[in-house]
């Protein structure tokens, strides 16, 4: 049991009509880079929603590492090491891409956020420029969020939730909007910084060359239930998955 | 100019100026100063939850609690010396503050605004019918004593003016201290994405409940030396239009500078005092003409003039 990273166990939500998951099972093994698909509205998001205690499934249970988490806070399961990052990138509008990353490592440094440590101490501006340069978008640290392209926002989003150890990261569409060849390097980039520290990884993708390259096991999604669940040969070749989310049939 | 950018070398130089116009200044207008700055601490702290997104229309709470502190004191216990009533006000506004704190930072947006203003108006409504506490006519407050010394007269004046402005230098130092850190910061990623900040691990309602404790101490402190120079209290302290005050002033200077949240109060003064004296009956009247104007010259308020003389110097 301990050896499994993340459980989800007959999740059920529906939003008024709309069912946006039907019993969704699975069991998600420590390290595991799995990937989940399926075409818009399957459910994708709400999944990950649950995951991170933003929706409340209508039934079912969650567990992380064993634990239950189904009625924590989003910031409970953040604590407990499940991060994620977001479909439409959640940043703080108001704030340059430098000092939005230096919130993301105020929040998880080693000591509480301090009332008196000015917030631009060069020890956390240089941290902060670092992983800036890592993701390549340093050139805009002192920009404000209403000026950036679609791409840089989302690097700095996904930059923002790796920082402070996850031990399990949702990743929602980490490439779309992203320009196209800047793609592989950020997933490697990505992959690289997670795999280092043995983190479990799920994404959501619907470039299907990105989803074969990096994951181990392909989710297919499709009206709120999983549909195929398997090495991502096997699903991508799978007559339902290509009907209903690859559009190929 | 580098000097002034060391938060406790222009503290310094600010209050060596505030000491020499106190040797200056007509009575009228060091009592002017005093009470605009006591006004600026309590619209400080609102400036403080404004960085988080909130505005409490309800500091006259605080203010008022502080004020009838230095006003029973006095009376009760024949404390007179203002250090400590400055103390005694401070921890009374702070206990409440933080029994209401943590409720109140739940809401958000109107909500937020108007559950302050209820507060206030609930003591506004209990004390006016104390009779006990002098009900709609309030109390007497006795003269302060400054660690033993009672002077009268125009040395009390100068004396509470060099107490309030050395507390008004002090408060902002440390306010622009809170500012910039790490929490300061964190304060204004909350005012823009509060579900980024919580998957980020922070507790919005823990750094908005702080945020509003330091307001209520700000405000009690306020209300101890605005009791302490006018020498009487009275429910009016708690009442909405006094809390609209501190809102005024807190809009009209903006988040951006804390000198500016003093010179915002001490316009405010100014023009009440001036339209009271030549338009008794229509000074509100200009009041809201002068904030309109400063909402659509300069939106993010006065504090936005140093701002802007910064950025064309650092172009420059
Ligand atoms: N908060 C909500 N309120 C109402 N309906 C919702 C809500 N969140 C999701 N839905 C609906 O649930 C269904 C699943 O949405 P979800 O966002 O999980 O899909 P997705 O697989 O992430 O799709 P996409 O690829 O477009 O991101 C959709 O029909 C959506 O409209
Ligand atoms: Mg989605």
């Amino acid at each position: 049991m301990s050896e499994l990273a993340l459980e989800a166990e007959a999740l059920h939500k529906r939003f008024g009509a709309i069912s946006a998951a039907e019993g969704i099972t699975m069991g998600v093994p420590k390290g595991a880079i799995w990937s989940l698909i399926g075409s818009n509205g399957a459910g994708k998001t709400t999944f990950v929603n649950m995951v991170t205690g933003y929706v409340k499934p209508d039934h079912g249970r969650i567990a992380f590492e064993g634990r239950d988490i189904t009625r924590l806070s989003p910031r409970q399961i953040t604590r407990l090491g499940i991060r994620r990052s977001f479909q439409i990138p959640q940043l703080c509008a108001g704030l340059s891409v430098l000092e939005n990353m230096l919130i993301s490592l105020t929040i998880n440094g080693e000591h509480p956020p301090s009332f008196w440590r000015p917030a631009s101490h060069a020890t956390e501006v240089d941290r902060a420029i670092d992983i800036l340069e890592r993701f390549r978008i340093a050139d805009y640290r002192d920009r404000l969020m209403g000026e950036l392209p679609a791409g840089v926002r989302k690097l700095l989003d996904i930059a923002m939730a790796m920082s402070g150890h996850p031990r399990v990261m949702l990743l929602d569409e980490p490439t779309s909007g992203v320009a196209a060849e800047e793609k592989y390097p950020i997933m490697d980039l990505v992959m690289e910084a997670l795999s280092a520290e043995e983190v479990t990884i799920l994404f959501v993708e619907h470039d299907m060359d990105i989803v074969t390259r990096y994951s181990q096991r392909v989710l297919a999604f499709y009206d709120g239930r999983i549909i195929a669940d398997d090495a991502p040969d096997e699903v991508l070749a799978d007559p339902d998955v290509q009907r209903y989310v690859t559009g190929e049939l | 100019m580098t000097l002034l950018r060391s938060v406790p070398a222009a503290s310094a130089l600010a209050f060596a100026a505030l000491v020499l116009a106190g040797f200056v200044l007509p009575d009228w207008a060091m009592f002017l100063v005093t009470m605009a700055f006591a006004k600026g601490l309590v619209a400080l702290g609102i400036v403080g939850l404004m960085r988080g997104g909130l505005v409490s229309f309800g500091q006259g709470l605080y203010f008022c609690i502080g004020a009838y502190v230095s006003g029973l004191m006095a009376n009760w216990t024949g404390i007179t010396d203002i250090f400590l009533l400055s103390l005694l006000g401070v921890l009374a506004a702070g206990a409440i503050g933080t029994i209401f704190g943590p409720l109140l930072a739940n809401y958000r947006g109107i909500f937020f605004a108007m559950l302050s203003l209820s507060l206030s108006m609930i003591l506004y409504g209990a004390l006016s019918k104390m009779t006990t506490l002098g009900g709609t006519d309030g109390l007497n407050v006795a003269a302060p004593t400054f660690l033993g010394y009672a002077p009268e007269g125009r040395p009390l004046g100068l004396a509470l003016y060099l107490y309030t402005s050395a507390i008004v230098v002090l408060v902002g130092g440390l306010m622009r201290g809170l500012f910039n850190s790490q929490r300061g910061l964190i304060a204004l990623a909350i005012r823009d994405n509060e579900l980024r900040i919580e998957y980020l691990g922070a507790s919005v309602r823990t750094a908005m409940a702080i945020n509003y404790v330091i307001a209520a101490v700000l405000g009690g402190l306020g209300g101890v030396i605005s009791g302490l120079a006018i020498g009487h209290v009275d429910p009016e302290f708690s009442f909405w239009t006094t809390s609209g005050e501190f809102v005024f002033v807190a809009i009209l200077s903006g988040y951006l500078s804390i000198p500016a949240v003093f010179v915002g109060s001490i316009l405010l003064e100014v023009v009440r005092s001036f339209s009271n004296l030549y338009f008794p009956n229509t000074w509100q009247l200009a009041l809201g003409i002068f904030l309109l104007l400063v909402i659509v010259l300069l939106p993010r308020g006065l504090g936005s003039l140093t701002l802007r003389r910064r950025k064309a110097k650092e172009q420059a």
